[in-house]
């Protein structure tokens, strides 16, 4: 053992295994799936508690419930107009059980379902597709204008259609991997320096337990850093999903 | 990297979990739970509204008596003038009366005296002639030793004092 180089497995964090015994064995049910299941109780528990009391003047709790209602309604009526009201749900469904996954990822032993390119590539081509069927249903085929903006010159036409195009299909490329790649950045980051630590204290004695204050005090500051990146990606997943679906419903 | 290791089934299986429990979620959440905080936010927007109704109907009220006891105070102020200058009037009148009254009776004085002091003037002056003839024949006596006749001496006495009255 001593003799074997020691490796840093930061990737092995992310591998996939069934929980909840034989019944999860036998309906591949994930510790990712778990997560989301904790991520989605998590936020119905902080709405359910936060409303009821009803009270004209809110507690903490209902002030958080009402903030992010708020927070996400005014997103909504903000970037796509009058017909954000009927978006709002899944807007909401989005940011929260992304910053959810997120920010529940961050706690230690946990697992975080949004650093898989699998969860994030499904979640936006979920949104893609509906941007597309929201965009045909209110449009028609006029739709298809889309990919030739009003009063660009005819010639340009095979060079600004395919642009369009390709732009429009890189959406959910672009959504799917920013997510993914700035969780999976973040936690291969907090794994390579948190195994530093246990090396350096490990292989060097009493100094290396000193030299291990460095990378504990990176790591205290990344978890911050981490926590900022949670908010800000479930942020910009929600802010485009509503930027799209403002394209969808009025066309540029 | 775990995550693009697509031959493993559980990566697959997480996403048709992810879908499930997504939908469950969004169902959840736009059926039941957004629901109720937006009925918590309803309910307080409308208790808002309905206690600024009762404070604007309250001002209201307040703003009407304000201008109630604002209109009594000046027709109160209107009337106690109108009844001070009436008073004021009256009195003026009265005075003018009395007065009128003192200055008759002072004038009807006035007048009585003045007719006294005429009268003892033409007394005096009456009594005058008899007593310039009476002088006029004593100084003629003593100096000529004659008595001189009555009515010659009469008639120069009025003849100077005509002409004195005259001068």
């Amino acid at each position: 053992m001593a003799a074997e180089v020691p490796s840093i497995d930061a990737l092995g964090q992310f591998k996939l295994h069934t929980v909840l015994g034989p019944i999860g064995g036998s309906v591949n049910f994930t510790q990712s799936n778990l997560m989301m299941v904790v991520a989605g109780g998590l936020l119905l528990a902080m709405l359910y508690v936060g409303a009821r009391p009803r009270a004209v003047v809110p507690g903490r709790l209902q002030a958080l419930a009402e903030l992010s209602y708020d927070f996400i309604y005014g997103m909504c009526a903000e970037q796509i107009g009058d017909a954000g009201k009927k978006f709002f749900p899944l807007v909401f469904t989005l940011f929260f059980f992304i910053l959810f996954g997120n920010v529940l990822g961050l706690l230690p032993f946990s697992f975080t379902f949004t650093s898989h390119i699998a969860v994030t590539a499904a979640l936006a081509i979920m949104v893609i597709v509906l941007v597309t069927v929201v965009a045909l249903a209110y449009h028609g085929l006029h739709f298809f204008t889309y990919f030739f903006p009003a009063g660009a010159p005819k010639l340009l036409a095979p060079i600004i259609v395919p642009v369009e195009i390709i732009s429009y299909l890189s959406r959910p490329v672009s959504l799917s991997i920013r997510l993914f790649a700035n969780m999976v950045a973040g936690h291969v980051m907090l794994e390579v320096f948190a195994s530093f630590m246990v090396m350096m204290a490990g292989a060097l004695g009493a100094i290396g337990v000193i030299g291990a204050v460095g990378p504990l005090a990176l790591n205290v500051a990344l978890i911050g850093f981490e926590l900022l990146v949670a908010f800000l990606q479930a942020y910009v997943f929600a802010i485009l999903t509503c930027i799209y679906l403002h394209d969808a419903v009025h066309l540029h | 990297m775990p995550q693009l290791d697509f031959a493993n089934e559980l990566t697959l299986a997480q996403v048709v979990w992810l879908v499930l429990i997504f939908l469950a979620l969004y169902l959840l959440l736009s059926r039941w739970a957004l629901p109720m905080v937006g009925a918590v936010l309803e309910h307080r927007a409308a208790t808002i509204a309905t206690d600024l109704d009762a404070a604007r109907q309250s001002k209201d009220a307040a703003d009407a008596a304000v201008a109630e006891l604002t209109a009594a105070t000046r027709s109160a102020q209107a009337t106690a003038t109108a009844q001070i200058a009436g008073a004021v009037a009256t009195a003026k009148e009265a005075a003018a009366a009395q007065a009128g009254v003192l200055n008759e009776r002072l004038d009807a004085q006035i007048a009585a005296a003045e007719q006294r002091i005429a009268a003892a003037r033409a007394a005096a002056l009456g009594a005058l002639g008899q007593v310039a003839g009476d002088t006029a024949e004593a100084v003629v006596s003593r100096l000529t030793g004659n008595t001189i006749d009555r009515a010659i001496v009469a008639r120069a006495v009025a003849s100077a004092m005509t002409a004195r009255r005259a001068a």
